[in-house]
C-alpha cells in the first residue's frame, strides 16, 4: 500500500509526487489520461515572479523559483533562466510598474526608454521604459511534468514513485472520517493520504470527497508562429496590462500581449482570459487581438506566420490563490490545485509544501492563505 | 449584418462544383472558394493531355462533364480561386469564411453566407519508412503533380508502391508519359479487387484499362510486396522491396534500382474546417475520422453540409453525387422548391457501399511499424525519429496528442498532415479528428488587420 495517491499527472501532481518520494514516502500518481494531458499540456511554461503582487502568492513564487533552479540540473525540460521584461506604454504606467517592483522586493532593474533596445532590439519604439526581472524563467511544461516523475522514480526507486496513466478516480475510500484511498475504474488503491492535483478538475475531485473547493476554468488561447532561425525575442516580454488582467475579476474577454521565443524555434504569443466554461470552439476575434498586440510590441512579427493556435483552461479560484494543504473537512485529503495561470511556476513550491505536510513537518511557508476551507464563510 | 451569399462552397473539385451548380440551379446565390489557381481539385487538376488520350473512356467523359459544369457555374456564381481558407465560424445563422487571397502577396478576405458546403477533399496518406525523406521519394499525389508539370522524362526509373486502387492510374499515367516504371508493389493482395464481387461489378472496366496500359509497357504488378526502405547518398538510387506476410511483416527482400519512388497508403480526409465549426465526426471503415452526415449530406451543425472525401474517401464519382445531393439539401433548407430525387440517393448508397468495400479490401496492416529503425524520422518537419516517439511513450504519453506534446511530431509546418496517421498508429489508436484552429499559416500582420470582403480593395 502506497503512502500517498496523487490524482493528476500534470506538473503540480508531478512535483507533489517528486517531493513526497524525496521525503521517503511511497507514491502512486494516477491520471485518467496521459502524463501532462490537461492544462499543463496547454501552457506556455511560465516561471514568473514579476507578475505577482506582494503577498502569499509572491512568497510561493519566490520559493518555487529557487526550487526550479535546483530541479533544472536534471535538464531535459528546456529550463531557460532568461528573465522577463515588462514594458510600459506611458510614463504614468512606468511609475506604477516601478512602484510595484519596489514593493515586491524582487530582484529587478528599471529600464529607461532608451535602454530597452539593449534588452530587445526588435521592440517597437515609443515605450516609456520598463522593468527587467532576471529571475523570470521558462520551462517546457509537458517535459517538465514527465521528467519530474521519471527523475523521482530513477532517484528514489521505481517502487517508491509509480505513474499509472489511463486510471480514472471514481470516488474515495474512507477509514472512519479519514480519507484512506481512492476507488478507480481499475480497482481500489488504499493509501495513507490522497493529494488532489487535478488542476481545473480539482473541484470535481473534491466534490467526490464531499467537500466544496471552487475551481473554475478560465480559457486562454496561445498563438504559435513558424520556427525562427535567429531568435527575434530574447526574454519573456509583456505589457503592464498583463499584471492587471491576471488579477482581474472580469467575466469578459481580456487580452494582453505576452511574447517569447522557445528553444525549438517558434514564438509563443499569449495571453487571453475568458470565462466561458470548457468551450473549445475557436474564437477568431481572440486570435486577431493576440496577433495585433504582439505586432504592436514587435513590428517584425507582422511578416511571420502563425501556424497553429491552441487553448487551455486555467484553474482559478474566486480569490485567485491556489488551494494548498490538508482539508480539515476530509482529513487525509490534501489539495494542490487552483493555480490559475501560474501552475507551472508554482508547482515545485506546491509539491515541496505538500510533501512537508504529508511527512508531518512544519511547512516552510504559512499555508493559511491557501487553506481549502477558506471559501466556506462566503457560501 | 446580412450575409452576402446564400451558400458558400469550399473546394472546387467534383463535389464542390456539382454542389455549387446544383444549388445555383435551385435558385441560391452561390460563391465557390478554392485554394488552387485552377479548378478540379486533386482528381481533375492533375490530368495532363497525354494521359487523357490513353485513358479509358469513362475518365475522359468525366473530365468533359466536369469542364462543362465548371463553365456553366462560372456564368452563374461567384468563383474565388487562389483563396486559401484558414478559418470558418458560424454565429446567428451566418457562416463567416476567412481566406487568404493570392500566393506570395497574400491578402486577407472574408466571405459571409447563410449556408456552407464543405468539399475539401483528401490528401495523401504516407507511412514513414527508412529513407522516405530522401529526394526522389514522392507521394502518389506528388507523382501526379510531376506528371502535370511534365517533369517526367523518358528513361526516368520509377517504382510505385503502397496500397489501394489509386496506385494503378498513377503507374499507368507515369508509364504512358514515358517513364520506365520498374514495378508496382501493392502491399495487400493484388487479387483483392477481383475477389470482391461488388468491386468486380463496379469498376472492372477501369481496372482492366490500367492493367492493359501496364501490360503494354511490361510493368510488373505484384501483390503482397512493399518498399520497406529507400537508399541513396544525396538522392534516391535504389529501394528495398520486400515480400510480405498477411500482417505486412517482411518475408524476403531484394533491391530495385530507381531514381523515383511514388507511394501512398490511402488518403486522409481534410477535416479541419468542419472540426472548427464543431461538426460531429465518426470513424470510417479504415479508422479515419470523417464528417457525420445524414441522407441529405447535412452535418450536425445547422446550415453546414459536407460532400466528397470529407464524408468518407470514395472517389470522384461518389463525390459528384454527394455534391448534388448537398446542393439540393441546402436549397431546400433555405426554402427553395426542390423535388425529391430518390434515384440520386440510391446511387449514392451504391457508390458508398463500393467505397467502403474498397477501404476494407486495402487496409493498412500493423506490420509496417516493423520496417522502421530507431533513427527513422516519423515527423519530417520537426525531424522526430522513432526513438523520440518511443521515449515519450515511456515517459507516460499514452495517446497521440501527448506524444506530440512531449516529442513534437506534428508541431511543424504541415501540422501533422503527413505524420498524423503514423503517429496515431504508433500510439495504438485511430487518428483523431484534427483540431487546427488555424487551417493555413497566416501572417501575423494579416491576422491583426481588419478583414475585407473579396470585392473591396
Amino acid at each position: 500500500m502506497p503512502d500517498v495517491v496523487v490524482i493528476g499527472a500534470g506538473v503540480v501532481g508531478a512535483a507533489c509526487a517528486y517531493y513526497a518520494a524525496r521525503a521517503g514516502l511511497d507514491v502512486v500518481v494516477v491520471d485518467r489520461g496521459p502524463v501532462a494531458g490537461g492544462t499543463t499540456g496547454a501552457g506556455e511554461g511560465n516561471v514568473l515572479v514579476s507578475d505577482k503582487e506582494p503577498g502569499p502568492e509572491l512568497d510561493l513564487a519566490l520559493l518555487s523559483n529557487g526550487l526550479w533552479r535546483e530541479l533544472a540540473e536534471f535538464d531535459g525540460f528546456e529550463f531557460e533562466p532568461k528573465g522577463g521584461l515588462v514594458v510600459a506604454e506611458t510614463g504614468e504606467v512606468l511609475e506604477a510598474l516601478t512602484g510595484l517592483a519596489g514593493k515586491q522586493g524582487v530582484e529587478h532593474t528599471v529600464v529607461p526608454s532608451g535602454g530597452l533596445d539593449d534588452y530587445e532590439p526588435h521592440l517597437a519604439q515609443g515605450f516609456a521604459g520598463g522593468v527587467f526581472y532576471p529571475q523570470d524563467a521558462q520551462v517546457q511544461p509537458m517535459l517538465a511534468a514527465a521528467r519530474l516523475i521519471r527523475r523521482g522514480a530513477d532517484r528514489f526507486g521505481r517502487g517508491t514513485l509509480m505513474l499509472r496513466t489511463g486510471v480514472t478516480v471514481t470516488g474515495f475510500l474512507r477509514d472512519g472520517d479519514r480519507i484512506g484511498g481512492v476507488t478507480t475504474d481499475h480497482g481500489d488503491i488504499l493509501a495513507g493520504a490522497v493529494v488532489n492535483a487535478a488542476g481545473t478538475w480539482g473541484g470535481e475531485v473534491a466534490a467526490m470527497a464531499g467537500v466544496h473547493v471552487p475551481v473554475l476554468p478560465r480559457r486562454g488561447f496561445i498563438l504559435v508562429t513558424e520556427p525562427f532561425d535567429e531568435p527575434l525575442i530574447r526574454h519573456k516580454v509583456y505589457t503592464a496590462a498583463y499584471v492587471t488582467n491576471v488579477a482581474s475579476d472580469s467575466e469578459g474577454l481580456e487580452t494582453s500581449a505576452v511574447v517569447e521565443g522557445t528553444p525549438s524555434g517558434p514564438v509563443l504569443i499569449g495571453a487571453s482570459r475568458e470565462r466561458v466554461g470548457f468551450d473549445r470552439t475557436v474564437s477568431v476575434p481572440v486570435l486577431e487581438r493576440l496577433a495585433r498586440q504582439a505586432v504592436e510590441l514587435f513590428p517584425a512579427l507582422a511578416d511571420r506566420r502563425a501556424i497553429r493556435a491552441y487553448c487551455g483552461f486555467r484553474p482559478y479560484c474566486p480569490d485567485h490563490l491556489p488551494v494548498i494543504g490538508e482539508d480539515p473537512r476530509a482529513p487525509g485529503l490534501h489539495h494542490a490545485c487552483g493555480h490559475e495561470g501560474a501552475g507551472i511556476g508554482l508547482a515545485p513550491a506546491t509539491g515541496h509544501l505538500i510533501a512537508q505536510t504529508l511527512a508531518g513537518h512544519r511547512p516552510d511557508l504559512d499555508l493559511t492563505p491557501f487553506r481549502p476551507d477558506r471559501f466556506e464563510e462566503r457560501r | 449584418m446580412k450575409p452576402r451569399y446564400d451558400l458558400a462552397v469550399i473546394g472546387a473539385g467534383p463535389a464542390g462544383v456539382a454542389g455549387a451548380l446544383t444549388a445555383s440551379f435551385a435558385g441560391l446565390d452561390v460563391v465557390l472558394i478554392d485554394a488552387a489557381p485552377r479548378p478540379g481539385g486533386q482528381y481533375f487538376r492533375h490530368l495532363p493531355q497525354g494521359f487523357n488520350a490513353q485513358a479509358p473512356g469513362a475518365l475522359h467523359h468525366g473530365l468533359d462533364g466536369f469542364t462543362r459544369q465548371w463553365e456553366t457555374l462560372r456564368a452563374r456564381a461567384d468563383v474565388l480561386l487562389g483563396h486559401k481558407v484558414w478559418a470558418v465560424e458560424r454565429a446567428e445563422g451566418t457562416v463567416t469564411v476567412r481566406c487568404l487571397e493570392g500566393d506570395r502577396e497574400e491578402r486577407p478576405r472574408t466571405v459571409t453566407a447563410r449556408g456552407l458546403l464543405i468539399a475539401t477533399g483528401a490528401h495523401d496518406r504516407p507511412l514513414p519508412f527508412p529513407g522516405w525523406d530522401l529526394p526522389g521519394v514522392l507521394t502518389a499525389g506528388g507523382a501526379q503533380a510531376l506528371l502535370k508539370g511534365n517533369l517526367v522524362v523518358a528513361g526516368r526509373k520509377v517504382v510505385v508502391a503502397g496500397t489501394g486502387p489509386f496506385l494503378l492510374p498513377v503507374a499507368a499515367g507515369l508509364a504512358g508519359a514515358g517513364a520506365d516504371v520498374r514495378g508496382v508493389y501493392e502491399a495487400n493482395g493484388r487479387l483483392g479487387l477481383a475477389r470482391h464481387p461488388l468491386l468486380a461489378a463496379g469498376k472492372a472496366g477501369e481496372a482492366l484499362g490500367y492493367g492493359a496500359t501496364l501490360a503494354r509497357h511490361r510493368v510488373p504488378y505484384r501483390g503482397r510486396h512493399a518498399v520497406i526502405a529507400a537508399h541513396g547518398e544525396d538522392a534516391l538510387t535504389h529501394v528495398t522491396v520486400a515480400r510480405l506476410d498477411s500482417a505486412w511483416r517482411p518475408v524476403s527482400t531484394r533491391t530495385v534500382e530507381c531514381d523515383t519512388l511514388a507511394y501512398g497508403y490511402g488518403f486522409v480526409p481534410q477535416l479541419e474546417l468542419p472540426v472548427q465549426l464543431g461538426c460531429a465526426t465518426r470513424a470510417d471503415a479504415d479508422g479515419s475520422p470523417v464528417v457525420t452526415v445524414d441522407g441529405g449530406l447535412r452535418t450536425s451543425v445547422p446550415g453546414v453540409y459536407a460532400a466528397g472525401e470529407s464524408t468518407g474517401v470514395g472517389g470522384a464519382v461518389l463525390a459528384e453525387v454527394e455534391g448534388r445531393i448537398a446542393g439540393r439539401s441546402a436549397a431546400a433548407d433555405l426554402g427553395r422548391r426542390v423535388p425529391p430525387l430518390p434515384r440520386l440517393s440510391r446511387r449514392r448508397e451504391r457508390l458508398a457501399a463500393f467505397a467502403k468495400a474498397l477501404l476494407e479490401a486495402y487496409p493498412v496492416r500493423p506490420g509496417w511499424q516493423g520496417w522502421l529503425r530507431d533513427d527513422t524520422l516519423v515527423c519530417r518537419c520537426e525531424e522526430v525519429p522513432l526513438s523520440a516517439v518511443r521515449e515519450a511513450q515511456d515517459l507516460g504519453a499514452t495517446d497521440a496528442r501527448s506524444v506530440k506534446l512531449l516529442a513534437r511530431p506534428g508541431m511543424g509546418w504541415c501540422q501533422g498532415r503527413m505524420c498524423g496517421y503514423a503517429v496515431a498508429c504508433l500510439a495504438g489508436e485511430d487518428p483523431a479528428a484534427p483540431r487546427r484552429p488555424i487551417a493555413q499559416p497566416i501572417r501575423l500582420g494579416d491576422l491583426a488587420a481588419p478583414t475585407r470582403s473579396p470585392l473591396e480593395g
